[in-house]
């Protein structure tokens, strides 16, 4: 305020607005919130009131016991990363969101599949499970649990590739993320 | 101390001169409290009414208004004010009586989640989990109300909980790391801004409730003067700006002016201030202001390209970008006022064309429209009007000409049938030396009507006009026009007799059917101490023009 007046003037056809474009990728929120009842009921309600939809939500504590993170991914194709991110702001007991770059950022999730397989069929998915570095954690005559960690990629490529065996169950927890580096997520 | 009377604490503290409720078990220590608590209580005949006058208190005096309730349906009857104060940025504060902590998810006698009901509409809840929590969640209850966008904020506390004793210390500050609301605005952005109405050819300054909350209507009309900038306000902004100004256009929107709808959608840019483009205001999003870019001033920063992408976004108070940015404005150089002299010469051709015009009766007939005039005349627009919700809503917006800001409170964003008779208790009570004024429908009085009980007991002396045509008049607009004449559970026929009811209550009840008379018997209500309830019959079938057909651009007015 208080330069000195200026001549120069502005070309409206020059201003641009400003984006509230869908980005059309996936997109990881990290957000921090107060370690408080009813804060993940009141996240999850602003998704359903709003209509935006979560592909996956974890929440978990951190090494704060004041705080705790809720991950949450969803499609930048259907929703507007802005408006999801600026009306989350608005809960009170959501300290920081973190939108998370794919290529800064660690992401991980569990999922475990009950795969149907008997006789040679069993040391075939077995096969599978290694290249993926993944662990058989209980075995049956008729079945096999097995345990992979990885981004939702992985996941997803070593259900397609178990699935034809015959899936019987797959649990996913949904991704956490973290970002990479010596700085705070 | 017992927790209850450090709630009487907490609350003179803050301020607080009354608090509208009606006790029930869950709240029954607190009401306790109130025997020898310091701090006025009106008891109302029904939790929405107090709600309601809660609001209507906040949006006259501009400070927080308080609402007690108790567990179960008294909390559920208070959802509505809660969800209408979320809708209009009312700072509210309700307390909520919960049972005991071991009844809770018993689905103990009254109990309901109340939190769990109001979340999605509060701007935050407290739930009281130990008695020592108390003195700070409603200190900090009262800080979110009434800060950044002001809205309602809700504080449940069991019953037990409010029973015990605790060590109370008057609290200086609240502990909220997650709420920073931004006031101040960034400085290039109002500079940008600036530079860009001193380019604008065809601009419009479009104002809504925003102006009101942040108690800038001074910062606006200066700066909508600082050069000869045309400016529309929403129903909600209704009195942020004088209404006699040349450089009013009207209120905008689906039954605003031409002028205003019509400049809204050939200007060449467009500074919204404290208004969130509702589809009421748009008509159909894709065409509206199709030539327009856009500069946004909110202090939500949610609002700001959520339904129409801003140019020159700014995340601030009113009043104080609006100072600044009239400082920025002054200080250009050689601004040329005459680049607006074809822009007006267009507006005023609308609004020579296009005046705010209704067919008057040249019999003893009271059109509808003639009433709103006639009250104008009657209080010499000196008066605090509430509405509630429907055609007189929309004619009292079009016809009484607002001057000043907190002189117009209504329900805009839920429209809340129920909402006028209350508001206008809250607002009389908030305001005692003014004259406040109720106008209603024969439909809304209904549905709050218990509460001219509380005005008569406790002297409340609001004037309700009732603007009387035996239908939901506006909803019997929508069948006429859009649903081919049908007329589908509309005609409430002449009852009850308002006059004989506002008698049983204790109020005064009048009966205007004459034209000719209309104004001095007006007066004469307005002049009648105590509460007045005046039956104003009206012609049936009158429609409320212009419109903007629902889903439709603005270009294509009707009526």
């Amino acid at each position: 305020m208080g330069e000195p007046a200026t001549k120069d003037r502005l070309s409206l056809e020059d201003l641009e607005a400003t984006t509230n474009l869908r980005s059309g990728r996936k997109h990881i929120l990290s957000i921090l919130v107060e370690n408080k009842a009813g804060v993940l009921t009141r996240v999850a309600g602003l998704f359903a009131r709003r209509g935006f939809n979560i592909d996956t939500l974890t929440v978990g504590p951190t090494e704060d016991e004041q705080f705790s993170r809720i991950t949450l991914t969803f499609d930048g194709a259907m929703h507007p990363v802005d408006q999801v991110t600026k009306q989350l702001h608005k809960l009170i007991n959501v300290l920081k969101i973190r939108d998370l770059e794919p290529n800064d950022t660690v992401a991980r999730e569990l999922a475990l599949f009950k795969v149907a397989v008997e006789g040679p069929q069993r040391a075939e998915v077995m096969q599978i499970c290694e290249i993926f570095r993944g662990k058989v954690v209980d075995v049956t005559r008729r079945s096999v649990i097995l345990e992979i960690t990885g981004t939702t990629d992985k996941v997803e490529a070593f259900e397609r590739m178990v699935r034809p065996f015959g899936l019987i169950e797959m649990m996913r927890t949904g991704e956490i993320a973290i970002s990479r580096g010596r700085g705070e997520t | 101390m017992r927790a209850v009377d450090a709630i009487m604490e907490c609350l003179k503290a803050e301020g607080v001169d009354v608090v509208f409720g009606l006790p029930g078990g869950a709240n029954l220590p607190t009401y306790d409290a109130f025997v020898d608590g310091g701090i006025r209580h009106v008891l109302v005949r029904h939790e929405a009414g107090g709600g309601h006058a809660a609001e209507g208190y906040a949006k006259a005096t501009g400070k927080v208004g308080v609402a007690f309730a108790t567990s179960g349906p008294g909390a559920t009857n208070v959802v509505t004010p809660i969800v209408d104060a979320m809708m209009d940025s009312v700072p509210t504060v309700f307390i909520t009586g919960q049972v005991r902590t071991d009844l809770i998810g018993t689905d103990g006698f009254q109990e309901t989640d109340t939190l769990g009901i109001t979340m999605p509409v509060v701007k935050h809840s407290f739930q009281i989990r130990s008695p020592q929590e108390i003195p700070r969640a409603i200190h900090e209850a009262f800080y979110l109300a009434r800060s950044g966008r002001p809205g309602p904020v809700v504080v449940d506390i069991p019953q037990d909980l409010s029973r015990a004793d605790i060590d109370y210390e008057p609290i200086g500050d609240v502990h909220l790391p997650g709420y920073q609301p931004t006031t101040d605005g960034n400085a290039k952005q109002i500079r940008q801004a600036a530079k860009a109405m001193a380019s604008a050819r065809r601009p419009v300054v479009y104002a809504g409730g925003g102006v009101v909350n942040a108690n800038a209507a001074k910062e606006l009309t200066d700066f909508v003067t600082s050069d000869r900038f045309p400016v529309t306000c929403t129903l909600m902004g209704l009195g942020a700006f004088p209404a006699p100004h040349p450089q009013w256009l009207g209120m905008l929107g689906m039954h605003g002016t031409r002028a205003a709808n019509y400049a809204m959608d050939e200007a060449d840019l467009i500074c919204c201030i404290g208004a969130r483009f509702d589809d009421r205001i748009t008509g159909k999003l894709s065409e509206f202001a199709p030539h327009a870019k856009f500069i946004h001033i909110d202090v939500d920063p949610a609002e700001i390209s959520k339904n129409v992408p801003a140019h020159i976004p700014i995340v601030g108070d009113a009043k104080s970008v609006l100072a600044k940015l009239v400082k920025e404005y002054r200080a250009l150089d050689s601004v040329d006022s005459s680049r607006m002299d074809e822009w007006w010469a267009r507006i005023e051709a609308w609004r020579k064309d296009h005046p705010l015009r209704y067919d008057d009766s040249t019999d003893g007939e009271i059109k509808p429209q003639y009433m709103v005039q006639a009250l104008y005349e009657a209080t010499g627009g000196d008066a605090i009007v509430c509405s509630d919700v429907g055609q007189h809503q929309m004619w009292a917006a079009q016809y009484y000409h607002f001057d000043q800001p907190r002189r117009w409170i209504n329900s805009g964003g839920l429209g809340t049938m129920g909402f006028g008779l209350p508001a206008a208790m809250g607002a009389q009570v908030g305001c005692p030396d003014q004259t406040v004024v109720c106008i209603s429908g024969d439909g809304s009085i209904q549905m709050n009507l218990q509460e001219l009980a509380t005005c008569a007991q406790n002297e409340i002396p609001v004037k309700i006009f009732i603007m009387n045509n035996g239908y939901l008049g506006m909803v019997r607009q929508w069948q006429e026009l859009f649903w081919d004449n049908r007329y589908s559970h509309v005609d409430m026929g002449t009852f009850p007799d308002f006059v004989k009811v506002a008698e049983a209550y204790g109020a005064t009840g009048l009966r205007l059917t004459e034209k000719s008379t209309l104004v001095d018997d007006m007066k004469a209500a307005l002049q009648t101490p105590g509460p007045v309830m005046v039956d104003v019959r009206v012609t049936r079938e009158e429609n409320t023009y212009p419109m903007i057909s629902p889903g439709m651009p603005a270009r294509d007015m009707v009526g």
